[in-house]
C-alpha cells in the first residue's frame, strides 16, 4: 500500500480510496482537504463556476456513515469529484457556461450524475467550459475563462478547461467531461492530464445537455491512467434512458490499467497527424513516447487515413447543424433567461425568444446557429449537411482499414502546447484547428485517450499523446495509456504535474 | 378573423361544369397507447394541466427520447391494414420550427422514410359506389402541447391578453396518414372525402389504436383542394391528363360533416376565383365551422423551411419481416368485408344494413344479437326510440346510449321478454322508456311499472264474450267467414283488457267461439 501524502489533495484517487477502505481517512476528512484547496487557489484558477460545499460534505457523511455501517461501497466511494456543468445535476446550478441558463435548477440528475451518487462521490461542484461546449480554450463561457495552472496566462484547453485545470490545480482528485471534438482530450492535454472519450454510446448522455447528438460523448478524466480506468468504469454502462447507448458491459477498463502491457500489440502511428502545423517539441515528445512504447515491446507501423484531412471540414457542418436544432429549446418559454424587448409594449412570444435568445448566447454560439441554419436548409443540405454525412463514413472507413492492420492508433492530441489567452479569441479557424488531431474519433465514434508525453522544449508546457482503439475496444487504451505511463513517470522521476507552479495553496507536500 | 368578409363563391353545380376538382387528406390520428410516444408519460385525455410531463417532453436541456415500442407497432398495423408496404429500416426526423407549445422548438416525426408507404383504402360511398383512395404514406410523429389564448375576441394568438400552454398532449403519439392526390372524384368529391375520413376511423377503431374522437381531436384532419379546368367526364384520359391547379390547405376540420362542407365550399371558393380569372394563393385556411366558410391563414412559401434531417437521438427502427408478418395476424377483419358478413348473417336488406352503418348502430346491434336477441328485433330497438332521441341531442347512438347507460344486453333482454309472451310492442316501448329514463333494467321496469300481460285465459274469455255480445253485428259477419272484421273485436277486447292482453290469443278465442 502507497502511503498517503499530508496533503491529501495531492494523492491520487486509487490511493485515497484504498485508504478509505481501509478506514485510516474519512471521505468528509478528503472531501474538506479539496474545499479547502478550492478556496485557496480557485479565485486564481476560476475552474469552478459553483462549489457545492454543503451537498459535498453531505454526500461524504453518508459515504462514511454507509462504510461504518458495514454496506459494501464501490471501489471510489468517498473519493470527490468535480462534474462539468454540462452535466445536469438536481437542485444544483447547472449552466454549461451560458448566460441562458443563468439560475437553472435542473428538476432531475443526468445519468452520469446519478451513477456517481450511488457510487457514493461527493459532488464537489460544476466546473467551467465554453459556453455549450463550443470552443477549445474556455474563453467562451459566459462567466470568464479558466486558467492553465501551469500558466495562469495560458489557456486550460476546452470545452472542458475547467476540468482539466481542476485536477492539474489539485482541486479534485477526479473531474467528468463531455468530448465532441476533443473537449476531454484536448485539456488533458495542454494541463498534463489524463482524459478519455469512450466509444460512442459507452457512456449514458441522459442529462448531457447536447451540442451534437451525434457526436457528444461524456467520459472521465484524472490525473493518472488507472484513477481515469476506475471513473470510466464508474461512469460507463448501458442505460435505458439513452436510444444510442451500447447494451453490453464496460468493457474491461481497470483490468488493463492495472495490467498496463503493451507486449506483442500492434501501433499505428496517424502519417495524416503529426506533420506540418505541430509545434517541434509536441512533435519530439511524440516521437520519444512511441519509441519507449517499441521498447516496451510493441510493434510499431506508420498508418495512413487520407480521408482525415476532410474531416474537420465536416465536423464543422455536422456539429452546427445538430447543434442549431439542438439549442432551440432555449426559448424563454419554460426555463431559463427571459429578456423582454425593449421598447416593446406587450411583446409576443416570438419577440421574447428573439430578446432572450440575442441576450443569453455568447457569439460562438451564434456563429455556429446561424452556420447550421444554413447548412440544413432547403437547397443547401444536399450540398453542405450530406457531404459532410459521406465523409464522415469515408472516415470510419479509414479506420476500419487501419484496425484491419493495427490494434490501436497514435497520435499527438493536440498540435501546441497552451496558447495564451486571447491569442485566438478573435480567429475561429485558428482555435478550430487546435481539434484536428481529435475529431476524427468523435466522427467515426471511436474511443480516444490522451495522456501526458512530456513538457516541449520551447516553452516548458505540457504536451499530450492521443492513443485511438476501435469501437467498444476501450481497454486498448488503458493497456497502452498505462504502460507509456508507468515508462515516462519512471524516465521523469515522478508525475510531471509535480513539476507544475503550487499556486501559492495549501504547501504541496510531495507524494512518497 | 372572425370578422373577415366572406369570399365569393360560386355555385357547386356551375362549378362541376367549368373545373375537375383533385383532393388531397392529411388526417393525424393520436395512438391510445397507454405512455407518449418518447417518455414514460400517461396519455389520458382531460386531465389537470400540466400534470403528465416530465424532463423528456417538457424538453429540458439533457433529456432524450426512447421509441415507445407499443406505437411502432401500431404504426405497423395501421400501414398493414392501409394495404402499405412497410419500411424494412426507417429513421426518425426533426422538423425545426419555433412555437411556444412545442418545447423542443423541433417536431420529432418522420421525412424520407416513413414506416409505411404506397398503399390503398377502398371506400363504399352510400349508394354502394366504391372509390379507391390510394394512400402515400403513414409516418410516426408526437403531438405537440395546446395553446390557449385568454382575452381578445378570437380564440387566436392575436389579440390575446396572455396564453397557457398545457403540455400534457406534447409528445402523445401520432400516425399522420397522408393520401395521394384523390383524382376522378368529380361532383361527388365531398362525399368521397367526407366517406373515406368515415371509412378510416372505422377502421383505426376496428384496430383498437385511437379513440379516433374527432371531437375531442384525438382525429384530425386537413384537407387539400385544388381545381383544373374541366375537359371530360372526372375519369376520362384527357381529364385525368390536365395539370393540377394549385391548392390550398384547410387546416383542422374536425368532423366527418365538416370535413364534406369544408371541400365544398373551397371548390366553390376556387372556382369563383379562377372563374374571374384569379389565381389561387397556395396557403392554409382556417374552417369555421359555425359560418360554414373558410379564412386566410398562412401563406404557404419558400420560406417555410423545416431543416429535416435524421433525428439523432433515435436508432434506426427496423421491423423484422417475422414482427411484420406477426402483426399482420393480429388485423381485424375489414371493417367493409364484415359489414357484407354481418348483413348476410342478419338478413338484412341493402336498404337495411346502410340505415344501421348511417346510424353508427353495427357494433351495438352485433352485441345485442350476441346477446341473445333477433337481428331484426334488435335493429328495431336501436333505430327506434334511442337513435331518434340521440338524433335529436345531436350525438351519436353509441356515445348517447353509453351516456345513459343503456346497453346491448338491455336491448336483448327487452325482446326476450316479448318473444316469452310477457310485454307486447307497446308495453315493451313503454318499459324502454322507463330504461332510457334511467329506472333500472326492463324486467326491473316492467316490475315496477306493472306491466305484464294478463295470463289468466278466464279473464280473457270473459272479455271475449262481453265484447261479443255488445257487436251481434259484428259476429254475425265473422260467422258468415268474414274474418277480417275480427280486427274490430279485438280492438275492444284489449281496451277491455287495458291493454294487458295478448292479443294473438284474443284472436283465437274471438274466432273458436264464431266458427
Ligand atoms: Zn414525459
Amino acid at each position: 500500500m502507497t502511503d498517503l501524502p499530508t496533503d491529501l489533495t495531492r494523492a491520487t484517487a486509487a490511493d485515497l480510496a484504498d485508504a478509505l477502505a481501509r478506514k485510516t481517512i474519512s471521505s468528509v476528512e478528503v472531501t474538506q482537504a479539496h474545499l479547502d484547496r478550492i478556496a485557496a487557489v480557485d479565485g486564481q484558477v476560476h475552474s469552478y463556476l459553483h462549489v457545492d460545499t454543503d451537498g459535498a460534505l453531505a454526500q461524504a457523511r453518508a459515504v462514511d456513515e454507509r462504510r461504518r455501517a458495514g454496506e459494501s461501497l464501490g471501489a471510489l466511494a468517498g473519493v470527490p469529484i468535480a462534474v462539468k456543468d454540462v452535466m445536469t445535476t438536481k437542485g444544483v446550478p447547472t449552466t454549461c457556461g451560458s448566460r441562458i441558463l443563468e439560475g437553472w435548477i435542473p428538476p432531475y440528475d443526468a445519468t452520469v450524475v446519478t451513477k456517481l451518487r450511488e457510487s457514493g462521490l461527493p459532488i464537489l461542484g460544476k466546473t467551467n467550459m465554453d459556453e455549450f461546449a463550443m470552443g477549445s480554450s474556455t474563453e467562451h463561457s459566459a462567466y470568464g475563462p479558466s486558467h492553465n495552472p501551469w500558466d495562469l496566462d495560458r489557456i486550460p484547453g476546452g470545452s472542458g478547461g475547467g476540468s482539466s485545470s481542476v485536477l492539474a490545480s489539485f482541486q479534485a482528485p477526479l473531474a467528468t467531461g463531455t468530448d465532441t471534438g476533443g473537449s476531454i482530450r484536448q485539456p488533458a492535454a495542454v494541463t498534463a492530464t489524463v482524459g478519455t472519450k469512450p466509444t460512442y454510446g459507452g457512456v449514458s448522455r441522459y442529462g448531457l445537455v447536447a451540442l451534437a447528438s451525434s457526436l457528444d460523448q461524456a467520459g472521465p478524466c484524472g490525473r493518472t491512467v488507472l484513477d481515469t480506468a476506475l471513473l470510466h468504469a464508474v461512469m460507463g454502462g448501458h442505460d435505458p434512458m439513452d436510444s444510442t447507448s451500447i447494451d453490453a458491459p464496460v468493457p474491461p477498463v481497470v483490468e488493463a490499467a492495472r495490467a498496463a502491457d503493451v507486449r506483442g500489440m500492434k501501433i499505428g502511428v496517424v502519417k495524416e497527424l503529426g506533420g506540418e502545423g505541430y509545434q517541434p517539441g509536441v512533435r519530439a515528445r511524440f516521437d520519444e513516447s512511441v519509441a519507449l512504447l517499441e521498447e516496451l515491446g510493441a510493434e510499431v507501423v506508420e498508418v495512413s487515413c487520407p480521408n482525415f484531412e476532410y474531416a474537420l471540414a465536416a465536423y464543422y457542418l455536422i456539429l452546427p447543424s445538430e447543434a442549431s436544432s439542438n439549442l432551440a429549446k432555449f426559448d424563454a418559454m419554460r426555463y431559463g433567461l427571459r429578456v423582454l424587448p425593449e421598447g416593446v409594449d406587450a411583446p409576443s412570444a416570438e419577440q421574447v425568444m428573439a430578446a432572450t435568445r440575442d441576450a443569453g448566447f455568447g457569439d460562438e454560439v451564434k456563429r455556429r446557429i446561424i452556420l447550421g441554419t444554413y447548412a440544413l436548409s432547403s437547397g443547401y443540405y444536399d450540398a453542405y449537411y450530406g457531404s459532410a454525412q459521406k465523409v464522415r463514413a469515408l472516415i470510419a472507413q479509414d479506420f476500419d482499414a487501419a484496425y484491419s492492420k493495427v490494434d490501436v492508433l497514435v497520435s499527438p492530441t493536440a498540435p501546441t502546447t497552451a496558447f495564451r489567452l486571447g491569442d485566438k479569441l478573435e480567429d475561429p479557424m485558428a482555435m478550430y484547428l487546435n481539434d484536428i488531431a481529435t475529431i476524427p474519433a468523435n466522427l467515426a465514434g471511436v474511443p480516444g485517450m490522451s495522456i501526458p508525453s512530456g513538457l516541449a522544449d520551447e516553452d516548458g508546457l505540457p504536451a499530450g499523446i492521443q492513443i485511438l482503439a476501435p469501437a467498444t475496444k476501450d481497454e486498448r487504451l488503458y493497456s497502452v495509456g498505462a504502460a507509456l505511463e508507468a515508462a515516462l513517470v519512471d524516465r521523469w522521476g515522478g508525475p510531471i504535474l509535480d513539476r507544475a507552479p503550487s499556486l501559492g495553496g495549501a504547501a504541496a507536500a510531495k507524494g512518497a | 378573423m372572425s370578422t373577415a368578409t366572406a369570399d365569393a363563391v360560386m355555385d357547386y353545380d356551375e362549378a362541376m361544369g367549368k373545373f375537375d376538382p383533385v383532393m388531397g387528406l392529411e388526417v393525424h390520428v393520436e395512438l391510445h397507447t397507454a405512455t407518449k410516444m418518447f417518455c414514460g408519460c400517461p396519455t389520458e385525455f382531460g386531465a389537470e394541466p400540466n400534470s403528465q410531463v416530465c424532463p423528456v417532453c417538457l424538453g429540458l436541456p439533457g433529456a432524450l427520447p426512447v421509441v415507445n415500442e407499443k406505437a411502432v407497432e401500431s404504426a405497423i398495423r395501421i400501414g398493414l391494414a392501409l394495404n402499405c408496404e412497410i419500411a424494412e429500416w426507417c429513421r426518425f426526423a426533426r422538423k425545426n420550427y419555433f412555437y411556444p407549445d412545442m418545447p423542443k422548438n423541433f417536431q420529432t416525426s418522420q421525412y424520407d422514410e416513413p414506416i409505411a408507404f404506397e398503399g390503398h383504402l377502398d371506400v363504399e360511398l352510400e349508394d354502394g359506389t366504391v372509390y379507391r383512395v390510394e394512400i402515400e404514406r403513414a409516418h410516426m410523429e408526437e403531438d405537440t402541447g395546446k395553446s390557449l389564448h385568454i382575452g381578445g375576441a378570437t380564440g387566436r394568438i392575436h389579440g390575446a391578453d396572455h396564453s397557457l400552454v398545457d403540455y400534457n398532449r406534447a409528445g402523445i403519439p401520432l400516425i399522420e396518414i397522408v393520401t395521394k392526390p384523390m383524382v376522378g372524384a368529380g361532383e361527388r368529391a365531398p362525399e368521397v372525402a367526407k366517406a373515406y375520413v368515415s371509412a378510416l376511423r372505422d377502421l383505426l377503431r376496428a384496430l383498437d389504436v385511437s379513440d379516433v374522437k374527432m371531437e375531442q381531436g384525438s382525429m384530425r384532419c386537413d384537407a387539400n383542394v385544388s381545381l383544373r379546368p374541366r375537359v371530360g367526364a372526372p375519369l376520362d384520359e384527357a381529364q385525368l391528363a390536365v395539370p393540377l391547379g394549385t391548392r390550398t390547405e384547410t387546416k383542422n376540420v374536425n368532423s366527418l360533416r365538416s370535413v364534406e362542407r369544408a371541400v365544398r365550399y373551397e371548390i366553390s371558393r376556387h372556382a369563383a376565383i379562377l372563374d374571374g380569372g384569379g389565381s389561387i394563393l397556395q396557403e392554409t385556411r382556417h374552417w369555421h365551422e359555425d359560418t360554414g366558410i373558410t379564412t386566410s391563414g398562412r401563406v404557404k412559401s419558400d420560406a417555410e423551411d423545416y431543416r429535416y434531417f435524421p433525428e439523432p437521438d433515435l436508432v434506426p427502427v427496423a421491423p423484422t419481416r417475422e414482427t411484420v408478418e406477426a402483426l399482420r395476424g393480429t388485423l381485424p377483419e375489414p371493417p367493409g368485408l364484415r359489414r357484407k358478413r354481418l348483413q348476410s348473417d342478419w338478413g338484412y336488406s341493402d336498404l337495411e344494413m346502410r340505415d344501421v352503418v348511417n346510424a353508427g348502430a353495427v357494433e351495438l346491434i352485433e352485441e345485442t344479437v350476441a346477446a341473445g336477441a333477433s337481428a331484426g328485433a334488435a335493429k328495431k330497438w336501436w333505430l327506434g326510440e334511442p337513435s331518434r332521441r340521440a338524433n335529436g341531442e345531436g350525438q351519436d347512438i353509441v356515445t348517447y346510449a353509453a351516456g345513459l347507460g343503456l346497453t346491448p344486453a338491455h336491448i336483448a333482454e327487452l325482446d326476450g321478454l316479448v318473444t316469452a309472451g310477457r310485454l307486447n310492442d307497446s308495453m315493451a316501448r313503454q318499459v324502454l322508456d322507463g330504461v332510457l329514463a334511467g329506472e333500472g333494467t326492463p324486467t326491473a321496469v316492467a316490475d315496477a311499472r306493472g306491466l305484464e300481460l294478463v295470463q289468466d285465459d278466464g279473464a280473457l274469455e270473459a272479455a271475449v264474450d262481453k265484447v261479443i255480445e255488445a257487436n251481434p253485428d259484428v259476429a254475425a259477419k265473422i260467422r258468415d267467414g268474414k274474418v277480417a272484421a275480427a280486427g274490430a273485436l279485438i280492438g275492444q277486447v284489449m281496451k277491455e283488457m287495458k291493454g294487458q292482453a295478448d292479443a294473438g290469443k284474443a284472436r283465437e278465442l274471438i274466432l273458436a267461439k264464431l266458427q
